[in-house]
């Protein structure tokens, strides 16, 4: 995968993952065009179009589109999966997900992502995995938290 | 100084925004306090901070100013710092700034650091946007960590490891040792990343390949224990056992079979059953159907498993599922080649697919399409494919035009079924067809002799009903200055119009605003042509005398010299028009010279020198008629070639190279070569080597390469007319030519 882009109805960017290197210049570039090819899409449309020299893959939950870029020997119908698969995390994670718990915790949501691929390959194939490690890292995180003042008597 | 505000509470703030300026405005006021909290050095808010500058980030605000301040998250030891710095490593730093390169040793310290988590999170920024620099320095660890018996880090270092010999192709021997029982891992995550791995490594380099495919039947094996296996809660995705193992393996075992026989039949049967065995109701079993399928294609695999792959993906044409029908006909394009006779049986699914809503799949279909057209089931595809010219998108216009046109050249089971053809698609998608069209029509026109009244009568039909799609307006004028005879004589099936209503016509579209110049030098030029054929020659004359002051520059000169054909030359009219057009045309297709004919006609220019006295018998072979469109032409055993291309270097040339070949026994003497050009063209011609008077011997190749050099200034079109006798002289019972040329 070259690149992951959740963005909304109206072309607003909730999460951009990239995974090659690109200036910010050509980053918003590619954005603003996708987002335009894939918004005009209608909804009878398979899921897979040819833009540039890649293929785009995208879905669209609810009020929000999960846009992916993958190489040409990629296969588009387990990148559905894939995809899928994020979203099964994030309803999980934060129950019953809507595209507000993304746009409030976006940074969770990167985590998650995180989690679940690396250089745009998926790290673990099992949902219970990546759930727990983000559970666990997230603990982690608490006890680093400043603590409300009668805590600091114990430390 | 208060508190930086928290994340959620300027989310929320920016939110209540209701323009773009008052958005901009929040944002400049934070952006401002954060920049002030950035120079204290506040270590307590710096991860607030920084967290609220990526959301500004995201909404399209620079925020590079915030680069610093993730290396020092990155460097803090706390764990909700390092992860909102290496989240901010991720977004803000790229690789093109040498920033970047300070992430590296806290990355080195982070990646030996005790908790696992901290651990990950450096391998995940390294795998994510490490720069080749980063990459040399860190590979050692990358590689010390995938031979880890956690497998939490292993599956991680793997994926790493992926990204490190992608930045640096040369570090993936030191990655080797550490791949060797990788496989042997039961944590899905760690086979799942080793596989890819390894699927990295093999792409890349002959000799991992060689190296690996030792592992075949290892992988084949656990292929075969996923699909056996009972219900594994952990990984099943709609009753099938982690499928996105599955298709990485199948996508393994592809390129390590492709081209190995021993490979090939080792995975054979494993293929068999996942193909067979595979529940295809959801998408994720049809994508494992698919990548299966991609896999057999690609290894020497035996026929039966080929064409099992073949029906699998006919079944997918006809799923109701537009993915699996997108990505069933991108397959069997790939295929068409090798698998032909198995994929035409499909072709009746595939065609269907032309009416499909979908954009992309109509255009695999309709590629596909063109792609299984033969001899065979041409009239059955045709049908098909002009039932989509009709009703397709404009996007496609133009390239089912260019395939019909090819599909039909090649396998027309008749002339009059080729010409219906192409009027069908002039007429419906006339205004799409290439340029090049109109010449390559007009040649295979002229070349259908028999076909040539029932076409200018089905063209001049066409004419009546519409002329705005130039194209066809072009191919129909032409046509009906050529054949303009055919069509009143009666020769046609239909009632024949009379001359008036032709010329009616032809002048309609000289006037018309829907011609374009093009077209109107193509109206022009065929009412001239009908001087000879028609007998309303003053109606014509007059015509063309009109357009003598036309605004159209064009139009103008080519009046203005047929008016002088009219005035001095008439005899030669009937001659000279054949191919004055012949070899405009002739122009147009080679796309040569756009030039424009001179305001007079120079009169025939005579090349001849002192021959020998033709004996009794001799005989003038008027070679004028016969020229066809090819520039060749072959009377009495002499067989002519003109060929024109642009000199080089200078592009206002045009070299007309007349190839003459003596094809008969005897030898041919006398040979004599005249041309006519417009004043305005400047006429040099040269005889290659031949000496004159030397008899062609017989069936000599003449080696009379006449360059006929032609200057004009470019922007213009020009007309040559140029007619060659033959003077044969009969020696004993043969004949004999003389060729007799002057430089």
């Amino acid at each position: 995968m070259q690149f992951m882009l959740l963005f909304s109805r109206q072309g607003k960017l909730r999460l951009q993952k990239w995974y090659v290197p690109l200036s910010d210049k050509e980053k918003k570039k590619i954005t603003r065009e996708l987002v335009q090819t894939v918004l005009a899409r209608k909804p009878k449309m398979c899921s897979f179009l040819e833009w540039r020299d890649l293929k785009v893959v995208y879905k669209r939950y609810a009020s929000l589109y999960f846009c992916c870029a993958i190489e040409n020997q990629d296969n588009e119908l387990i990148t559905l999966e894939i995809i899928h698969r994020y979203v099964e995390l994030l309803d999980k994670y934060f129950g019953s997900v809507c595209e507000l718990d993304i746009i409030f915790n976006f940074e969770k949501a990167y985590f998650i992502l995180d989690e679940f691929l690396l250089g745009g390959e998926a790290q673990d194939t099992s949902k219970k995995n990546v759930l727990k490690a983000i559970e666990q890292a997230d603990l982690l995180a608490e006890e680093n938290r400043p603590r409300q003042f009668f805590f600091s008597l114990l430390s | 100084m208060p508190a930086p505000i928290r994340l959620r509470e300027l989310i929320r703030t920016i939110r209540t925004a209701r323009t773009q300026a008052e958005e901009r405005e929040m944002i400049q006021k934070e952006c401002a306090a954060i920049r002030s909290s950035f120079r204290e050095e506040d270590n307590t808010y710096r991860c607030r901070n920084v967290a609220k500058l990526l959301y500004m980030h995201m909404l399209g605000y620079p925020a590079h100013f915030g680069q610093l301040e993730c290396l020092k998250l990155i460097a803090s030891q706390k764990f909700t710092d390092k992860r909102i710095g290496y989240l901010g490593a991720m977004l803000l730093l790229d690789e093109r700034q040498d920033v970047h390169l300070l992430m590296t040793n806290c990355i080195k310290n982070d990646l030996n650091h005790s908790t696992q988590y901290v651990q990950g999170l450096a391998l995940c920024t390294l795998g994510c946007m490490g720069s080749s620099e980063m990459c040399r320095d860190l590979a050692g660890e990358v590689e010390k960590l995938l031979k880890t018996s956690n497998s939490y880090l292993r599956k991680k270092a793997a994926l790493c490891a992926v990204h490190v010999i992608r930045k640096v192709p040369e570090l993936m021997e030191m990655f080797l040792p550490a791949t060797k029982n990788l496989l042997s891992e039961k944590n899905h995550g760690v086979l799942h990343t080793s596989v890819v791995l390894l699927t990295e490594m093999c792409e890349r380099s002959p000799d991992m390949l060689l190296h690996f495919r030792k592992l075949v039947p290892q992988l084949v094996r656990i292929l075969k224990n996923l699909i056996m296996s009972g219900y594994s809660p952990e990984h099943d995705v709609s009753g099938i056992s982690d499928p996105f193992l599955q298709v990485r393996i199948l996508r393994l075992l592809r390129i390590l079979g492709r081209s190995d026989d021993d490979s090939s039949e080792a995975m054979n049967d494993i293929l068999a059953q996942v193909a067979t065995n595979t529940e295809t109701s959801k998408n994720v079993g049809n994508a494992i159907l698919y990548e299966t399928v991609l896999t057999i294609m690609d290894i020497k695999s035996e026929s039966g498993l080929r064409v099992l792959a073949i029906n699998i993906l006919g079944r997918f044409l006809l799923n109701n599922d537009k993915n699996i029908r997108y990505v069933a006909l991108t397959s069997l394009l790939k295929t068409v080649q090798t698998d032909h006779n198995a994929v035409q049986r499909h072709r009746s699914t595939i065609v269907d697919c032309l009416k499909d809503l979908d954009v992309s799949i109509k255009r695999r279909a309709m590629e596909l399409s063109f792609a299984l057209v033969n001899g065979n089931n041409i009239r059955g595809m045709m049908k098909e494919l002009l039932y989509f010219l009709d009703s397709c998108d404009p996007e496609f216009k133009a390239d089912c035009a260019s395939g019909v046109f090819l599909a039909a050249e090649k396998y027309a089971p008749s002339k009059r079924w080729h010409i219906d053809t192409i009027m069908r698609v002039l007429t419906t998608a006339g205004s799409y067809v290439r340029d090049d069209s109109v010449p390559n029509l007009i040649q295979l026109i002229t070349n259908s002799v028999e076909m040539h009244a029932y076409t200018v009568q089905r063209l001049y039909k066409a004419l009546l009903d519409d002329i705005s799609q130039q194209p066809l307006v072009q191919v129909s004028s032409w046509c009906i200055g050529e054949y303009g005879d055919l069509l009143v004589s009666g020769q046609c099936e239909e009632e024949e119009p009379i001359q008036d209503e032709v010329l009616d016509v032809l002048e309609g579209l000289l006037v018309s605003n829907l011609s374009t110049p093009v077209t109107r030098g193509y109206s022009l030029t065929a009412i001239m042509k009908l001087s000879t054929r028609f007998s309303s020659i003053n109606r014509i004359k007059k015509v063309v005398s009109i357009y003598g002051s036309s605004i159209d520059v064009e139009l103008q000169q080519r009046a203005v010299e047929y008016n002088a054909l009219f005035k001095k030359y008439d005899h030669m009219r009937f001659n000279l028009h054949v191919l004055y057009d012949l070899v405009s045309l002739l122009f147009q297709a080679n796309d040569l010279l756009d030039l424009l004919g001179g305001n007079d006609v120079v009169p025939v220019i005579q090349t001849t020198l002192p021959t020998k006295p033709a004996s009794a018998g001799g005989e003038l072979l008027d070679l004028l008629g016969d020229l066809s469109l090819s520039g060749r032409t072959t009377v009495n055993g002499l067989k002519i070639e003109f060929t024109f291309e642009r000199a080089n270097p200078n592009p206002n040339i045009a070299v007309i190279t007349i190839h003459a070949t003596n094809t008969t026994e005897a030898d041919m003497t006398e040979f004599v070569f005249q041309a006519a050009v417009p004043k305005v063209i400047t006429l040099g011609m040269s005889l290659s080597h031949r000496a004159p008077a030397t008899p062609v011997a017989g069936r000599a190749q003449c080696a009379l390469t006449k360059v006929a050099r032609y200057s004009v200034s470019s922007g213009t079109l020009v007309r040559l007319a140029s007619g060659l006798d033959v003077r044969c002289v009969k020696k004993q019972c043969g004949w004999l030519g003389c060729v007799s040329e002057d430089a």
